[in-house]
């Protein structure tokens, strides 16, 4: 196990170096503006733009900026620790903005998951069991409409529905309201619409993947056996099917957490929350290069840090597996 | 005499699809008494597993129509209310299947299994279940029951899973055990061992066992009683002594004569049954089994055989059209050696009316050359 995680933890240093490789060949072999330039600001004088230039080194071969800003990341090769560069726009680090902006982001994320995960999973369970009942072509009908809907759409009908001070029936507090509120409180019923909006998809694709799974699963021999045995078909559900069909959503979860992590970018642009998502939203926007490497970084990492963990948990979740 | 353990009477299971009724079982009739070893044998799709799944309660196919009756120890079961049922699966009434790898849940140690088993028949604490659960993996052979308890079923081999699931069919000391298919799975060296298993521990217990296969071979030291399926009916019924050397039914003929016997000189063949069971929506017309017997009718292919008793020996029950005369001699042909055509033209030419028509031969020896 522990060979394992080390050999995984090797994996995840080399993804992220290729990830990091690519984001900077994409934004440097096909450059949409130059760094310099938009570093200097309105009308600069081009000493100025020359002086930036030298100053950051834009002059110098691009596999010599990429192993600068390599090294610049890890702690113990270049000078000052962790550092991801200067955003063109703020002239400020990259990352304390990334870590100023995380908080947002796991709080969105965290929310959502717990609401989705608390939707889906009843009514994948309740559909599998009454197959082709009114009540599972009911769910499985919203559900294919709710993974339809984009969140840019479905976002906006909240808004224009619940906003309270744009809305029909302002009810909820709307766009902007998260960087406004200040309590634990105030901040979670900012969220209350994000957290629907960005849930509604994701409930429905849990919802339907466990339905499949669960109907599946209760087709086994194992499911037979557990009925042969005299079972309270209760129990034969819950410990037996569900227990089985419920094994692969970790992987789902996991990989889906991740993904967020690093940014719900619609999400966090509709209702205007200071996330990361919205962070490199706004930094693709100006061509903020560091920015937009850094939250590819980050989002790259989460990922890649959670379908570890999602690994070592099967371990643990299904007795077959041994690493 | 007391009512037998388990009475099935005119037992049909119906299927409604797409594309008909399919008549899985159809109208199957059989008596276990307690301590008896009964063994249905047929193809796969002649009925026999889902017949046995029906008893237990286990046809949930919200297609199925199920008529007839099904008393155990006097009680109807068939309609019998969902707890009711429960009650009796597990405690009254165990099954073993074929597969004891996927029968046994993956993410659960053997020991909890068994535990699991015995809890929800017996108000016991869970330390005297996994006792329990742990002299009972002893008794099937198991050596270091109480390690092996707190295994997973991947870590067992194939012919220890068989054991486990035994083990856990009779930890509660069922009257009746239903196994289907219990050695399919199995290497050969290991089905032998299986079903001494279930011999030896149906003594112990005085357990009936009802043990389904499509291998004669599997019930010849078992069973007191056979039962020969075919699609969906049973076509010969009887002690097993007799189904083994008086067999009346064309089909057993062909079963029997499909198992390798090692007394048999060498280079002796086969003979398979030829074709294929048949579609059990649109079933010949007829005796069902026309189509695939050597020794056909014309009249066979429109009247419809009874199960009836051979000779007034009310145990030994025959569904075949043949006079019992000529099914005796074409037996002994076919113990002497003559293969199934050869046979027919000997014996049932005599006296058939269309005996010298060679078209009709022509289509009847088709599927054998």
């Amino acid at each position: 196990m522990a060979a394992y995680i080390v050999r995984r933890l090797i994996w995840v240093f080399f993804l992220l170096f290729v990830v990091t490789l690519i984001t900077f060949i994409v934004f440097n072999v096909l450059p949409a503006a130059d760094p310099a330039l938009l570093r200097a600001g309105r009308q600069p004088s081009p000493e100025l733009v020359e002086s930036i230039r030298e100053q950051f080194g834009l002059d110098d071969p691009l596999i010599v900026q990429f192993f600068r800003y390599i090294g610049d990341i890890l702690p113990f090769v270049g000078g000052d620790g962790f550092n991801f560069g200067f955003s063109y726009q703020s002239n400020q680090e990259v990352l304390p903005q990334i870590l100023d902006r995380l908080p947002a982001t796991i709080f969105l994320t965290t929310g959502a998951v717990i609401l989705w995960l608390s939707i889906g999973i009843p009514i994948g369970m309740v559909s599998a069991v009454k197959t082709g009942s009114w009540l599972d072509r009911l769910t499985m009908g919203i559900a294919l409409i709710a993974i339809s809907a984009p969140v840019y759409f479905l976002g906006l009908v909240a808004l224009f529905l619940f906003d309270d001070s744009i809305g029909r029936f302002p009810l909820l507090p709307g766009s902007g309201a998260y960087q406004d509120a200040t309590t634990f409180f105030g901040k979670a019923a900012a969220l209350i619409m994000p957290w629907c909006v960005l849930s509604a998809a994701f409930a429905a694709i849990y919802a339907r993947f466990l339905r499949g799974n669960l109907i599946d699963t209760m087709q086994e021999d194992y499911i037979r056996t557990a009925r042969a045995k005299g079972l309270s078909e209760r129990r034969v559900i819950f410990r037996h099917g569900v227990r089985s069909a419920i094994t692969p959503i970790v992987t789902l979860l996991g990989l889906d957490i991740g993904i967020l992590l690093g940014g719900a970018i619609l999400t966090e642009t509709v209702f205007n929350i200071q996330g990361i998502g919205r962070f490199a939203y706004e930094a693709i926007v100006r061509f903020d290069l560091p920015v937009i490497q850094g939250t590819v970084l980050f989002g790259a990492f989460f990922i890649v840090i959670m379908s570890l963990i999602v690994d070592i948990l099967y371990a643990f979740i299904d007795p077959r597996i041994r690493y | 005499m007391a009512a037998p353990l388990l009475e099935v009477e005119d037992l049909r299971v119906h299927f409604e699809t797409e594309d008909g009724l399919v008549k899985a079982v159809d109208g199957i009739s059989y008596t276990v008494d307690r301590g008896e070893t009964l063994g249905i044998v047929g193809e796969s799709g002649s009925g026999k597993s889902v017949s046995s799944l029906t008893v237990m309660g286990l046809t949930r196919a919200r297609n199925a129509r199920i008529s007839g009756t099904v008393r155990f120890g006097g009680k109807e079961l068939l309609g019998a209310s969902d707890e009711d049922m429960r009650k009796v699966r597990g405690d009254d009434i165990a099954m073993i299947f074929q597969d004891p790898l996927s029968s046994l849940h993956p993410f659960y140690k053997v020991g909890n299994q068994i535990v699991e088993a015995i809890q929800s028949h017996r108000d016991v604490s869970k330390a005297q279940a996994y006792d329990r659960a742990v002299e009972m993996l002893g008794l099937v052979g198991i050596p270091e029951p109480r390690r092996r308890a707190d295994s997973y079923p991947h870590e067992f081999s194939g012919g220890m899973r068989q054991r486990a699931m035994i083990a856990m069919a009779l930890a509660n000391d069922p009257k009746l055990l239903i196994a289907d298919e219990p050695t399919t799975a199995l290497d050969v060296t290991v089905q032998a061992q299986i079903l001494e298993l279930i011999e030896r521990l149906q003594r112990e217990f005085d357990t009936a066992v009802v043990v389904i296969t499509h291998d004669l071979g599997v019930v010849a030291e078992m069973a007191d009683e056979i039962a020969v399926m075919y699609a969906g009916r049973i076509v010969e019924q009887g002690p097993a002594d007799t189904i083994f050397n008086a067999p009346e039914h064309p089909y057993t003929w062909g079963l029997l004569s499909s198992i390798p016997r090692m007394d048999a000189p060498r280079g002796d063949e086969l003979v398979p049954i030829p074709g294929r069971p048949p579609s059990l929506i649109h079933l010949p017309g007829g005796c069902s089994f026309h189509p695939r017997c050597p020794f056909v009718r014309d009249a066979h292919r429109r009247v419809e055989p009874r199960l009836d008793p051979v000779d007034g020996n009310s145990r030994h029950k025959v569904a075949c059209l043949l006079d019992s005369g000529t099914r005796k001699r074409l037996w002994e042909e076919l113990q002497a050696g003559v293969k199934p055509g050869d046979a027919r033209r000997d014996v049932i030419g005599i006296g058939r009316p269309d005996a010298d028509q060679p078209s009709q031969d022509a289509g009847l020896d088709a599927p054998r050359r």
